[in-house]
């Protein structure tokens, strides 16, 4: 069986990836699909609950709550797409260079990784945040570093494996350069480990933008992101719970998402770890 | 035993002056003067120069690298620019609170992720696997600072069980300490089931229970003690994730504990108070998971006689 048919026989991952495609059409057609401007204030309507005009309600000066979550769907994409990729781009080159010089460089590279992983979660991003300022930029580039020391030591891990494997060695000993056997031997089997962390990662990095712009040193308003919306929310907690609440469920569904596509992905190309963690 | 945990406490040493170095370089390579970012534009030219003399900005960053790390050895993180009190004793004031959060919230993680993890285990794809995995996938998608807003929506707004916030009695930590432990009582029974699922799968299992040795001699002998060794190493690794969930907590819940302090710090532009904050959060980390290390050598002999 191949491993996209293993994939569409798990329930649950083919829910997680109709879910993301909902997501990824909600972001592309968000001007068509959102009832109203996501920054239209009315401010007699503040804190409207939810109804047949606002079928989520609105904030607190009177935006449709239901239209800056369609529109926040881009902004949670859009910042975990590309800091996916920057931790990718950075984490493949690194562990490849670690994995493949060895010796001092890859200790100091170790070395390194151990620093950064030393952060608590979440407490590298901040101090990177703290020091290059708020903003939807400077968020996706702290959500990336934060994941790059992970995928370093994934990629490095693999490679420094595979450089001993029989085939890797064959293929050297025919005399194969070195960006040969990575392209052709080393990189198509370091993918597909990569290819699930990244999934598992999208959902991180979901939730950290989510974190840092709650805490309103992420994406910055009028820009409509879930977790400042979340944010604003708090305020009215108590006398307007909705505006809290319905956002975070974006966040959760978003999240849960892609958590079950890579959870489903693991499994199906890799069938031994069916079921564990 | 004792070489290994010498030799284990001299590689953290690196870590942590790595872990400074790092800080304080991202600060560094801030656009722009940090002073003015620090006292706004308005302030006054002698303000500018006292603050710049006080940070030491003048000299090369290894020189004040250097310098920091002397002071941090004596005890001293310098003084908070906002409140101008030692960082030392705005740390002591708020790493109590943080303590008691963290602690209870590992205490409830650890418990109810071994229980649901185990249960799992024990009787896999049966109903209650299928809720504790459902769950599981839940806890660990729910933003942590969504779910502590949602609880108090529940206990403390409809049910008025809790109080919305702030500290003093165990009722103010119930909701906190919950909020904090979902996403790692959540990623603690996965880790746990998957554990547990491997070990009963071994042939001393097979054999023990050949032998007619009771299930529950089973589980606690030999399944719970050899699958212990990965729970614990994900416990150390979870505590990270309490320390940056609880930045989010205290902020829900209005907790007086560092990581508010943190926040407070970075919106105030107190770069020195940051960098002690983070510091203590790294050490915090990096200790626990020394612990966890050396207590390896306690559940297998095997591992501390290598070292």
């Amino acid at each position: 069986m191949t491993a996209w048919k293993r994939f569409l026989h798990n329930r649950l991952a083919v829910v997680g990836l109709a879910l993301i495609l909902v997501l990824a059409l909600s972001a592309a057609l968000a001007p068509w699909l959102a009832p109203y401007d996501p920054t239209r204030q009315s401010l007699i309507e503040k804190r409207a609950t939810p109804g047949a005009k606002y079928w989520l309600g609105a904030d607190e000066f009177g935006r449709d709550i239901l239209s800056r979550v369609i529109y926040g769907s881009r902004v949670a994409l859009l910042v975990g797409v590309l800091s996916v990729l920057i931790a990718l781009a950075a984490g493949l080159v690194l562990g490849t260079i670690a994995g493949f010089a060895g010796g001092w460089l890859d200790a100091v590279m170790m070395r390194g990784i151990e620093i950064l992983l030393a952060f608590p979660y979440l407490l590298l991003a901040l101090a990177i945040v703290a020091a290059m300022g708020t903003g939807a930029l400077n968020t996706t580039i702290a959500v990336g570093v934060w994941g790059i020391p992970t995928v370093t030591r994934m990629v490095r891990g693999s490679v420094l494996a595979l450089r001993e494997t029989e085939y890797v060695g064959a293929a050297r000993a025919l005399g194969a350069a070195t960006p040969a056997l990575l392209r052709r031997h080393i990189l198509p089997n370091v993918i597909p480990g990569l290819v699930v962390y990244a999934t598992l990662f999208m959902a991180n990095a979901i939730l950290l933008e989510a974190a840092l712009s709650f805490l309103g040193l992420g994406v910055q308003p009028p820009t409509a992101s879930w977790g400042l919306m979340v944010s604003t929310g708090r305020d009215v907690l108590l006398v307007a719970p909705h505006v809290a609440t319905v956002p975070g469920l974006a966040i959760m569904v978003a999240v849960l998402a892609f958590n079950l596509v890579g959870d489903g992905l693991r499994d199906a190309l890799d069938p031994r770890m069916r079921g564990s963690v | 035993m004792l070489t290994f945990v010498v030799r284990r406490l001299l590689l953290a040493v690196p870590v942590l002056l790595g872990v400074v170095f790092v800080v304080m370089l991202t600060v560094d390579l801030l656009p722009g003067d940090a002073v003015t970012l620090m006292l706004g534009e308005h302030a006054t030219k002698d303000a500018v120069a006292k603050l710049r003399d006080h940070l030491g900005l003048d000299k090369p960053f290894l020189v004040r690298y250097l310098e920091y790390v002397g002071r941090v050895a004596r005890g001293d993180l310098g003084r908070s620019i906002q409140q101008n009190r030692p960082v030392v004793s705005e740390l002591a004031d708020t790493w109590p609170a943080t303590l008691q959060l963290t602690v209870a919230a590992l205490v409830l993680a650890a418990g109810a992720g071994i229980l649901a993890g185990v249960a799992s285990a024990v009787w896999p794809n049966s109903v209650f696997d299928a809720l504790a995995r459902l769950g599981s996938l839940f806890g660990l998608s729910m933003p942590i600072f969504w779910t502590g807003l949602v609880l108090i929506v529940v206990f403390s707004l409809w049910l008025n069980w809790l109080p919305v916030g702030g500290a003093g009695s165990l009722a103010h930590l119930i909701l906190p300490a919950v909020t904090l432990a979902l996403p790692s009582v959540a990623m603690i029974s996965r880790m746990t089931r998957a554990a547990v699922l491997d070990v009963l799968r071994e042939d001393y299992v097979r054999t023990a229970r050949a032998k007619g040795v009771g299930e529950l001699w089973v589980l606690g002998r030999h399944a719970l003690r050899n699958a212990f060794i990965p729970i614990l190493t994900l416990l150390g690794l979870q505590s990270g994730q309490l320390m940056g969930g609880a930045v989010l907590t205290e902020t829900v819940f209005a907790w007086p504990g560092l990581g508010r302090l943190m926040v407070k710090a970075i919106f105030a532009r107190d770069y020195i108070l940051l960098q002690g904050a983070v510091l203590v959060f790294a050490l915090a980390f990096v200790v626990i998971n020394l612990l966890v290390d050396l207590s390896y050598g306690l559940l297998d002999p095997r591992i501390g006689r290598q070292g």
